[in-house]
């Protein structure tokens, strides 16, 4: 049987109410707006806010690319990519200079992004106050107050606990000089790409049932105290093993049988465009990445 | 005019009212109400046309039954609750010549922030349970502006060791602790920004014997050395005894009587306070 979607899977009023709610979005950097999160055809939680962004947005010669912590080849990052393609017919690339619509999950990539580039985040809680402050109704009005006390509290209880900062993903930033908002679960390492960024950032949480942006060149600065500056994690004399890249975010990998320590790029379309372009003749490194394959 | 003569917070007939009222009640005319409600429609004159003036390094106490609206007079002082009528004047805020409840939500807390403290009867509303004693202080200290930690650091470790947390059990969370030490902290935590006013209700009540006298210590203490002024709310007799200079009778949402401490548990004039006086234990 063959089911005649309509293009990009939603109707066009769907589309229409999405785009809505992004175009608000943008014109209040920061600013969570609520939107109708439609029932999708993947579980809420594995990325239906940045899927319904991705389709009402995505045009017949838009070109896609889907990560998933980094990867092009992650089953969740392929299954969105799929389900994209089979409803527009639209191309999917890998290689990030190359998309016009880039969808990401928990990271941005290496590759610094351009003005005709739009970034589609997953967001899990886009409420960075929702620890401090469990109340929605609370929430909204320290929000319109900018009443950020909530968020520096909870860096001051990490400070006091561990010694430093360890939010390791997610950490707050203020965009703007308004609105405090959740980054996703990006690494600190890529909260300094959204300020002042060429392409426009957009963030949707489709449980939530928000969506929120930061345009094109706009500041955005990560908390931090007076006596505690924000840092990014650092990898020292650390380096990728297949492509020697040594400024990018790394995975670490540890092999359980010799207990070594491996570090690999976390972007994987960046670390190959370095092999491709280095020395991806030798038969060397081919050799290593079909090691890595399987 | 002697800066001690100046009042630091003057309150003009605060009222409070929960329902809109209705053509019977809103003449005002005591005989109409039961007690502090209408039995026509049902609205609750929580506090009626309450006016005081808080003096520098004064100790006010507020006595009265439950449910004579001393609790919901200290909520409309702090913000907790919007007043239905009335002023309020700070001497440090803006020269005192603005009403506070006129302001905005933001300079309300703005003004929550830098000018006064509170400790609720039930720690539960004053402390975050699940965060840190020192962070419960910290969290005054952001938002009147602070983003030193070092210096927040240290200030809460001041006032803790002031109230007599140990410092091993700083970083613990009120949850962990007694009644008694979760009252210490709000203390702390209220007295974080040096506020000029603090509003405690019922601070005590709840507590066993020897803690209430130590927490009734410390407040003694404290206010000698820092020259704060006190509102304080109770019903126990003893609390206001020991600590009120000046104290105010409430009954049914109403001020019924106010002097001087000694005169009004010595020689009390309306019937209600003779019979709170005499039932004394």
């Amino acid at each position: 049987m063959n089911i005649a979607y309509n293009f990009a899977f939603f109707d066009e009023g769907s589309k229409r109410e999405i785009r809505r709610a992004t175009l608000k979005a943008i014109a209040i950097p920061g600013y969570q707006v609520p939107f109708a999160s439609r029932e999708m055809p993947i579980a809420r939680g594995w990325g239906t806010g940045g899927l319904q962004l991705t389709l009402s947005l995505i045009g017949k010669n838009d070109i896609l690319k889907v990560i998933d912590q980094g990867a092009d080849e992650s089953v969740n990052a392929v299954n969105i990519k799929k389900l994209v393609a089979k409803t527009t017919g639209v191309k999917t690339v890998d290689d990030t200079a190359e998309a016009t619509l880039i969808q990401s999950r928990h990271r941005i990539p290496e590759i610094p992004l351009h003005e005709h580039q739009i970034l589609v985040l997953q967001v899990p809680l886009p409420e960075p106050l929702r620890y401090f402050e469990p109340s929605e109704f609370i929430t909204k009005h320290l929000h319109a107050e900018k009443e950020y006390s909530g968020s520096w509290l909870m860096l001051f209880e990490q400070i006091m606990k561990y010694g430093n900062m360890s939010t390791d993903a997610d950490h707050p930033v203020m965009v703007h000089d308004r609105y405090v908002m959740a980054p996703s679960p990006i690494p600190r390492f890529d909260n300094p790409k959204m300020d002042h960024s060429d392409a426009l950032i957009l963030l949707g949480a489709g449980r939530e049932k928000k969506v929120y942006a930061v345009p094109p060149y706009t500041k955005v600065v990560s908390l931090a105290f007076d006596d505690y500056s924000f840092e990014v994690e650092r990898f020292e004399g650390a380096c990728c093993r297949l492509c020697g890249a040594e400024d990018v975010f790394l995975d670490e990998l540890i092999q359980e049988e010799t207990g070594e320590t491996l570090h690999q790029c976390n972007d994987t379309s960046y670390c190959i465009s370095r092999l491709n372009e280095g020395s991806a003749s030798t038969t060397r490194t081919a050799a290593k990445i079909g090691g890595v394959a399987e | 005019m002697n800066e001690q003569d100046t009042p630091i917070l003057s309150i003009n007939n605060l009222s409070k009212q929960f329902g809109p009222g209705c053509a019977h009640c809103r003449t005002g005319e005591a005989d109409r109400l039961i007690k502090n409600y209408c039995p026509k429609c049902g609205a609750v004159y929580a506090c009626q046309q309450i006016s005081f003036d808080l003096y520098p390094g004064e100790v006010f106490g507020i006595v009265g039954e439950s449910g004579s609206g001393k609790s919901t007079l200290m909520q409309c002082l702090y913000f907790d609750q919007e007043v239905s009528g009335g002023e309020a004047y700070i001497r440090t805020y803006k020269n005192g010549k603005v009403n506070l409840f006129g302001e905005s939500s933001q300079q309300k807390r703005y003004i929550r922030n830098h000018q006064m403290g509170k400790v609720y009867q039930n720690p539960i509303l004053g402390l975050r349970m699940g965060f840190s004693s020192i962070g419960n202080i910290a969290e005054k200290l952001i938002a009147a502006g602070s983003r030193d930690v070092g210096s927040m650091e240290a200030r809460g470790r001041e006032l803790l060791e002031h109230v007599n947390i140990p410092s091993r059990r700083m970083k613990e969370p009120p949850k962990n602790f007694s009644g008694g030490m979760q009252q210490r902290v709000q203390i702390a935590k209220a007295l974080s920004n040096n506020p000029p006013i603090l509003l405690l209700d019922e601070v005590t009540t709840g507590l066993d014997l020897s803690v209430q006298a130590s927490v009734l210590d410390l407040i003694k203490q404290l206010q000698r050395e820092l020259n704060i002024s006190i509102i304080i709310v109770s019903h126990d007799l003893g609390v206001i005894r020991m600590l009120a200079d000046r104290t105010m009778v409430m009954l049914d949402g109403k001020v019924i009587e106010y002097g001087l401490t000694d005169q009004i548990l010595e020689d009390p004039q309306h019937r209600y306070t003779q019979q709170l006086v005499h039932s004394l234990l």
